[in-house]
């Protein structure tokens, strides 16, 4: 037996688990519930209640991933900074909380932030009043921020690391001063990971499932929750159509981004999980 | 990067503190109330363990961690043997083909979870298969095939590959050669691969939401369900235990190979 066929049951249980169902998407995206050709699904989308939901997480998606770049770039600068002894530990504790649960860890973002919670009870400790955080898009866009910001962080820190310091050195020496060389040095060298993290944030973000609706109590929707609010309406005979539809227009999406990403970061500098 | 002037220093030291804060306030806080004898979240009325006394008597609580670790022990087994078979005969192959499948590894890896949730819901619907168990087995085996296959790649590009033939020349038989030269010589990567693919396998919740049910729920699926109800203190222990579990994992996993240079 050559050696390569031992690569057959890898073969065939993507194949089946992991390519296959992606087809059934693309399937019922398609179809009508009697298999019909149509593209009425896609017409779903039209409709102002679930146009509204597109709008608001590419809206707050948006919003989160300028956060996490505001708040990522200053943390990916100072970790990759001479003499900063603690950078090892540190970026292992900054980059920990992108392995752990999502829902866990909202979870704890909710404990925080709930009318009757940790937040609350600290404010009025203190002497000022209770705020209502919980439902708000507000406490939605922390949560997303909480959850993605250690993507953001990441490839600009990889990036910044490989970063050659005589030229930062050959800036100063030629009597560039700090703010010109992070400016006109740094931040041009580092194009790659910030494109990386920005793509790495934004499209989890714009999928976010679980996360609105916890820190919402489910009064905010976001694309991820549509989609599976869509599959559970037990009610509606083309809820798997309607679903799968969207469901591959989140995975277009998300491919033309990667695509972007490629083309913009080809040796993949910005060491992108993709 | 600048010079570090005193200014550069503090202004990183006020930044990073706040930052480690920012991540880490909610998930202490949440650790403490585990602890904490009141309901209320507001006050602090004395320390007790009674939340996980309760949560080790609850039945359904148990049923769950019976579920999840069978699960992962299952997955994990099946996906670490057809992950490193899958490379070892990747690592044979001329590169076009090697190429191929190993983009099919980046697919689970890059569509959101949601999607490949929902497509194999789809799918095991479709065959009329009952969401149970085994088909959250299958689901995880899918997506801890790919960090099985990254952590045995590295290992057998870096082996000496004269060692394969030399045993062959000398007549060892060609599943001998690959149990007594290659399997000894990947172990390290197989056995990172094995403890990645547990962590992902117990840290999974939107795979598994969608393709379990009520019926079979894992832990994560009791502590969503439960979140509709009002936050329970049985909760917060749950939680803990979890979090400890997987950052144990995690810090041996980073023990093993960096942590971000994985993919």
């Amino acid at each position: 037996m050559k050696r390569s066929w031992y690569a057959t049951p890898y073969a065939l249980w993507m194949l089946l688990f992991a390519v296959v169902p992606l087809l059934f998407v693309c399937w019922y995206a398609f179809t009508t519930p009697d298999g019909a050709f149509t593209l009425a699904n896609f017409q779903e989308f039209a409709k102002p209640r679930y146009m509204g939901v597109i709008l608001r997480s590419l809206k707050l998606a948006l919003y989160c991933t300028v956060l996490c770049l505001l708040i990522g770039y200053p943390t990916a600068y100072f970790l990759a900074g001479r003499g900063f002894n603690h950078a090892q530990s540190l970026v292992v504790l900054i980059l920990l909380p992108m392995w752990m649960n999502l829902l866990l860890r909202t979870y704890a973002m909710m404990t925080l932030l709930d009318d009757n919670g940790v937040l609350n009870a600290a404010l009025t400790a203190i002497g000022l009043g209770k705020v209502n955080v919980i439902g708000t898009e507000g406490a939605v866009l922390m949560g997303l921020v909480y959850n993605y910001l250690p993507f953001m962080v990441l490839p600009i820190y990889t990036v910044l690391k490989k970063m050659d310091y005589s030229v930062i050195e050959a800036a100063e020496d030629l009597g560039c001063n700090p703010l010109r060389v992070i400016t006109r040095v740094v931040i041009p060298m580092s194009v790659p990971g910030i494109v990386s993290g920005v793509t790495m944030v934004f499209m989890p973000a714009v999928t976010s499932f679980a996360i609105s609706t916890l820190l919402s109590n489910g009064k905010i929707r976001l694309a991820g929750d549509l989609i599976d609010y869509i599959f559970n309406q037990s009610s509606n005979p083309n809820r798997w159509n309607i679903g799968s539809s969207f469901s591959l227009i989140m995975l277009v999406l998300i491919l033309l981004s990667i695509g972007f990403l490629r083309k913009v970061d080809p040796d993949n500098e910005g060491g992108g999980m993709w | 990067m600048v010079r570090n002037t005193r200014a550069v220093k503090t202004v990183r030291t006020i930044w990073i503190t706040l930052l480690m804060l920012f991540l880490y306030a909610p998930i202490l806080i949440m650790i403490a109330l585990s602890f904490n004898a009141s309901v209320s979240r507001s006050q602090w009325t004395g320390f007790t363990l009674e939340w996980y006394v309760k949560l080790f008597n609850d039945p359904a609580i148990l049923g769950a961690l019976k579920t999840t670790i069978e699960v992962a022990v299952v997955a994990t087994i099946i996906s670490t043997i057809i992950g490193t078979l899958g490379a070892i005969g990747m690592h044979a192959m001329n590169t076009g083909m090697a190429n191929m499948l190993t983009n099919v590894s980046y697919l689970p890896m890059t569509t959101p979870d949601i999607v490949t949730g929902v497509s194999l819901m789809l799918m095991y619907l479709f065959c009329h298969v009952p969401l149970g168990k085994w088909t959250m087995i299958f689901a995880h085996i899918a997506f801890d095939i790919p960090y099985v296959l990254f952590s045995v790649m590295p290992k057998l590009r870096q082996m000496n590959p004269n060692l394969y033939e030399a045993a062959l020349d000398l007549g060892c038989k060609p599943i001998k050669a690959l149990w007594k030269v290659i399997i000894p010589e990947i172990t390290p990567g197989i056995f990172t691969g094995w403890l990645l693919a547990f962590t992902m396998s117990l840290d999974d919740f939107v795979i598994s939401y969608f393709t379990s049910s009520d019926m079979y729920p894992n832990l994560s699926r009791i502590v969503y369900s439960s979140t509709k109800l009002g936050v329970k203190p049985t909760m917060y222990a749950l939680s803990t235990l979890m979090f400890a579990t997987i950052l144990i994992l995690l810090v041996l996993v980073n023990k093993r190979t960096k942590l971000e240079n994985l993919g």
